[in-house]
């Protein structure tokens, strides 16, 4: 099996862009991928792309150059972009290829998400009655996190707020005002215990990355980033996941858990030797629960880590450096690719005013999304 | 007013002390709500209607706050919507269900607190010329008043 390399990255920034469609989105972020990488887009063999809202992401094509590459759509709710990376190593794993390119695009209307319960083997009361929320799943799966573990509404306020102010540093982002503890905790209760601010929202962008088979990578870089691990998780069986109407009693972790031990075991890299870490903030909470999840802590031990700054930019363990979901928004098949495109700058040392002290050397990336299904990357320099 | 079942199949209404319905799996026993063709963990397709066990405890819960987009079907428009508490309550110690709870005020609601099993009003349905004409019921969880309950260690 081959070492896959990243050679390039690129991103359209996230926000809200008018009539700009995703697909010329997408088109951007490759172009932008394919010079970081130094090569054009007639020198890729393939290519998979992600998307919720665009049907065919493979339409991107008639944007970039009809090569008549094979181009392959994939979704997988907000793990999407991590099932678009993992496929395109894979292919250069397995020596089918030797270039492809990841790429993800979306362009969401405001709002919460929402869908057919059927789409999802929920029943349809489900969402006629009012259950069918991201929202409300996230909000009690934290407010049981927080009564086992003692985690305050102070170090949900923590964590926007730390996202918040990052994403006052990197230009590419949705939200760029800081906001205070307090403006956070007083806005207003979407889902208790989370306010307004300590969501992320649905909104617009784009990105791709260049993969390679590591053996040739330099002839493209002198900085390629390794892909040390992809793995991608549904749910097992007692997990208590997004979009479901019930539970076990007997009760399973939750897929992350399974999706990052299958990624640490592949890279051979554990959680100690994380410098950089991209989590799933959809909320707050989140962020909190996948501290955890992913082995950087043990339960409860976030609301020391938080008050002491240990995931600040210049902590211990620093968490969603570019402002992560909350403050970028999550155009769902590109918000991956956006961690990836974070991580790989933290690692060159070309994140700019967010980076990272030290000579960051590796990198951890992780997804979540309905219907209970995580994704986990493990970069390296 | 006419009365109707927000869905078939899903809790036996009317009737005094309503009841979820639920599955429970031929070949492994699983039981899930509410009845699905095939069963979750094993995949059989053996699947009997197992009535619920009709009190337990809060596992989780949170409060809509918002007015949800389509396909939420409460009729309610951004001036009338009033927020609904949602919760998880393991019943028995068969299985965990999602579903309404009568109280919205986090004040009133704790983890680990007894509730059962009722049905409450959640629509009503507009019949020729704008006459209300039913009301459509669906289940939900109400607290238990402390003394009433036969209480259980622990969720």
């Amino acid at each position: 099996m081959h070492d896959v390399a990243i050679i390039g990255v690129g991103l359209h920034p996230f926000g809200r862009f008018g009539d700009k469609s995703a697909i010329d989105m997408g088109a951007d972020a490759i172009r932008a991928a394919c010079s970081d990488a130094g090569l054009q887009w007639k020198d890729v063999q393939f290519a998979f792309g992600g998307s919720f809202e665009v049907d065919n992401p493979d339409a991107v094509v008639g944007r970039v150059g009809m090569t008549g590459i094979p181009f392959t759509d994939v979704y997988n709710g907000c793990a999407t972009a991590g099932a678009a990376l993992e496929l395109t190593a894979d292919a250069i794993r397995f020596g089918k290829y030797d270039i492809g390119v990841a790429v993800g695009m979306d362009k969401h209307p405001a709002g919460a998400f929402t869908s057919d319960p059927d789409y999802y083997g929920a029943p349809s009361w489900y969402g006629e009655v009012g259950h069918f929320l991201t929202t409300k799943f996230f909000a009690m799966k934290i407010n049981r996190y927080m009564h086992d573990h003692g985690i305050s509404h102070q170090s949900l306020a923590r964590v926007a707020a730390k996202n918040f102010r990052n994403g006052v540093l990197n230009p590419n982002a949705f939200r760029r005002k800081p906001i205070s503890e307090d403006d956070i905790l007083s806005s207003m209760m979407l889902n208790y215990p989370l306010t307004q601010y300590m969501f992320c929202s649905p909104d617009e962008g784009a990105a791709a990355v260049v993969l390679c088979r590591a053996d040739i990578a330099h002839k493209y870089t002198s900085t390629p980033i390794y892909l040390r691990a992809t793995a991608l998780r549904t749910r097992a069986y007692g997990a208590y996941e997004v979009h479901s109407s019930w539970s076990a009693v007997e009760q399973d972790p939750a897929t992350t858990v399974y999706a990052s031990k299958a990624a640490y075991e592949m890279a051979g890299i554990g959680p100690e030797d994380v410098d950089v870490v991209q989590l799933q903030d959809t909320d707050s909470g989140a962020e909190i629960i996948h501290m955890a999840e992913n082995g950087f802590c043990a339960d409860g031990e976030q609301e020391r880590m938080l008050a002491d700054g240990e995931t600040e930019i210049g902590g211990r363990l620093p968490v969603n450096t570019d402002g992560g979901l909350i403050a970028n928004g999550e155009p769902i098949g590109a918000s991956g690719l956006r961690q990836i495109h974070e991580l790989v700058r933290q690692l060159r040392g070309e994140a700019g005013d967010r980076q990272v002290p030290g000579d960051p050397k590796v990198g951890f990336a992780q997804l979540y999304g309905a219907p209970g299904t995580a994704a986990v990357s493990i970069v390296s320099t | 007013m006419n009365r109707v079942p927000f869905a078939p199949g899903v809790f036996t209404w009317p009737a005094e002390e309503p009841q979820l319905i639920g599955g429970r799996c031929g070949s492994c026993a699983a039981v899930a709500f509410p009845v699905a063709p095939s069963c979750p963990r094993c995949g059989a397709t053996e699947i009997a209607e197992h009535r619920l066990p009709r009190r337990g405890r809060l596992w989780t819960w949170t409060t809509q706050s918002f007015l949800p987009k389509e396909p939420y079907a409460g009729g309610e428009t951004p001036e009338t919507f009033r927020p609904y508490g949602v919760g998880v309550v393991e019943l028995g110690d068969e299985v965990r269900v999602e579903g309404r709870l009568t109280v919205a005020d986090p004040e009133q609601l704790e983890i680990g607190m007894e509730m059962e099993v009722v049905a409450v009003p959640f629509r009503t349905d507009g019949g020729v010329d704008g006459e209300v004409d039913s009301e459509v019921m669906v289940f939900a969880f109400a607290p238990i008043a402390s003394g009433k309950s036969d209480s259980r260690e622990g969720v």
